[in-house]
């Protein structure tokens, strides 16, 4: 995590961000996330509202969105908490952009079961779109960011692009799809092997065959 | 192999709709508050009877850990349960499928368990790149609100319950109990020192049950079917069913839900249609996610998949998830993979973890490579043992172990390589 840094707080931030508020869409997302917690636990919401903002800046900018410094500070007085716990949260986790990101956020999974079924290809296959690890694109349109484990390892490999997963990817698979998102286009999202669900075995489940078709109520059987 | 009538996920393939109607179809729900009725004491112990051991890799007897929470409150504390989805082994993928799949399975759980222990509410922690997955559980939540399964009264039973969701933001260490807990409580996940436990001082200081998903939503249907139901299935202490995830170099890769000490030969070849290339092409196999040692080819071909049959093969059952290693992998590559992973995924607090994963780390890239002496192998061995046991939780540990059992089964190939580097040097 030591290589991630803060965007430098400069007057054409301030200019650019100083003035953030929720709109009240957003605005209504954050107060049901503080409901969830006990009274003077509203803190507890932070990873919530942070992650809101980041959608409201990604709105704003047509990107994922990021979190800048005054952004932060916004997050700090909504929830009656000294800035430096937000910034050290938003600094923790690997979710929260601290800089500006492209339109699509491409997070590449690298980790063992993801390499072993062919993740160098995938990255191969991004960086052939001109994406390079950890930069915006100069058309504004990638980030490429290589992630840890995403937890589909059994339909492996998989990039996640903002809020969806593509899985079981091949080199050609995985270009389709940003050519797709390229287009403004709506790929489909999931594994893209033909003839498989979800991670069933591919070719047919092996067991629960009677699910497949209806919804099918095992208790009878017990 | 296990009968379909005697799997607990039924919508495991996501082929059904995961809503509220069609999961009352397939038989969740289905009165709820006769489970209730049976009295807190009661569902405890068909817990314990039943066998159940924690699905989050541990395997700490379910039953048992909810009977430490207070029976009641002296000092007016609340008790909390919290569920762990943050599910981020390499290697796991199965509560993605419970949540996206069958959630109400685990939303009745999380009121059965909470009840058994006197909760007054859960909070389940998903992890945050689990986006649709946390949508689908957010929305699952707020249909058992509707139909008054939850909240005020919840399922006519009398008792106050609440459910909510919260989500995670990309730190696989948050899956550790108490780094959950100040997760939970807006801060950065870094794990507390123990004592206190959480039954005695753990979410905003009450009493508070951590367990992961799969353990919380197998308990209906066991108390449905009975606790003798459940322990029919796997060999003495290493009882029920489980959610197995294989990766890696099988033909056909997936998740699937099989009874406790299936072998693993078995596993593989009736659901995953066998090693890719046969079965001489297998190198290795870690058995239950990235924090255990590698089992050799010959070691596991036989090996029943629990806790104690995976202990005797100098490995863990773990989450259950299963990576699979054929000959053509560079096997210290996949296990620096993983030191990469605990590197990146070391929360910094104790010095000999964060200082010693990326050590590690870049000891097993020279080693990768060759580029190293043959006695900096005896030297890496000793550095995971300064770091394993030496930190607050059991990040270091599950780091120090891939390496141990890499130096243990494949030592001649990471000598190999060294000559290998040293001839090609000097010609």
């Amino acid at each position: 995590m030591a290589d991630r840094h803060l965007e430098p707080d400069t007057q054409e931030l301030r200019a650019r961000w100083g003035g953030f508020a929720f709109t009240p869409e957003w605005e209504a997302k954050a107060r049901a996330e503080i409901a969830k917690y006990p009274d003077g636990r509203q803190r507890s919401a932070v990873m919530a509202l942070l992650d809101i903002a980041q959608r409201q800046v990604g709105e704003e900018t047509a990107t994922q969105g990021w979190l800048p410094i005054p952004v932060m500070e916004y997050v700090a007085r909504y929830l009656d908490m000294p800035v430096i716990r937000v910034v050290e949260v938003a600094s923790f986790y690997t979710m929260y952009n601290l800089v500006p990101v492209g339109r699509f956020h491409v997070q590449v999974c690298r980790t063992t079961p993801c390499w072993l079924r062919g993740s160098d290809d995938i990255l191969k296959a991004c960086k052939a779109k001109g994406m390079k690890k950890g930069e915006v694109s100069a058309d504004g349109l990638w980030t490429l960011t290589e992630v840890e484990c995403m937890g589909n390892c059994a339909s492996a490999p998989m990039f996640q692009i903002n809020d969806d997963n593509y899985e079981d990817l091949t080199a050609e698979s995985a270009a389709r799809i940003l050519d797709e998102l390229a287009a403004g286009g709506t790929p489909k999202t999931g594994t893209q092997l033909s003839g498989r669900h979800t991670v069933e075995t591919l070719g047919g489940p092996t067991n629960l065959t009677a699910m497949v078709d209806a919804n099918h109520d095992y208790r009878g059987e017990w | 192999m296990l009968a379909d009538r005697d799997r607990i996920f039924t919508n495991l393939y996501g082929y059904q709709s995961w809503q509220l109607d069609a999961a009352r179809m397939r038989g969740d729900w289905d009165d709820t508050r006769a489970l209730l009725a049976r009295g807190p004491d009661a569902i405890i112990q068909d817990i314990k009877d039943s066998g159940l051991r924690g699905r989050g890799g541990a395997g700490f007897p379910t039953g048992m850990k909810w009977s430490f929470m207070p029976k009641e409150s002296r000092d007016g504390r609340p008790s909390f349960l919290v569920i762990n989805a943050d599910e981020s082994e390499p290697g796991s993928c199965k509560d993605r499928e419970i949540i996206r799949h069958d959630p109400h399975k685990l939303i009745e759980g999380a009121l059965v368990a909470g009840f058994a222990m006197r909760a007054r509410a859960a909070y389940i922690y998903i992890r945050g790149e689990y986006i649709r997955e946390a949508q689908v559980l957010a929305a699952a939540v707020a249909e058992a609100y509707a139909a008054g399964l939850l909240g005020k009264n919840a399922c006519g039973s009398g008792y106050d319950y609440d459910v909510f969701v919260h989500r995670g933001a990309g730190a696989y260490i948050c899956g550790e109990e108490t780094a959950m807990l100040e997760s939970l409580e807006g801060k950065k996940g870094q794990p507390r020192l123990k004592p206190p436990f959480p039954a005695g001082a753990g979410l905003y200081g009450c009493p508070t049950t951590v367990n992961n998903v799969e353990s919380i939503a197998v308990a209906p249907t066991i108390l449905r079917r009975g606790a003798a139901w459940f322990a029919s299935f796997g060999r003495d202490n290493n009882k029920g069913t489980k959610l197995f995830q294989i990766s890696g170099h099988v033909e056909k890769p997936c998740v699937v839900e099989e009874a406790m000490s299936i072998p693993f030969s078995e596993l593989i070849e009736k659901h995953c249609g066998g090693i890719r290339g046969g079965r001489d092409n297998l190198l290795c196999v870690i058995p239950g996610g990235s924090s255990v040692p590698l089992v050799p080819a010959a070691d596991i071909w036989d090996a029943p998949m629990d806790f104690d049959g995976l202990k005797a093969v100098g490995s863990g059952l773990g989450t259950a998830a299963v990576i699979v290693m054929d000959k053509s992998t560079d096997v210290v590559e996949a296990i620096a993979r993983l030191s990469h992973f605990y590197m990146h995924e070391s929360c910094g607090q104790c010095t000999p973890c964060r200082e010693g994963t990326g050590w590690m780390y870049r000891v097993m890239e020279r080693l990768r490579l060759g580029d190293a002496e043959v006695q900096e192998i005896d030297m890496l061995q000793q550095l995971t043992k300064q770091v394993e046991g030496h930190t607050i939780c059991a990040l270091g540990d599950a780091a120090a172990w891939p390496i141990q059992g890499l130096i243990r089964h494949f030592r001649p190939e990471l000598e190999r390589r060294i000559a290998q580097n040293v001839r090609e040097a000097a010609e």
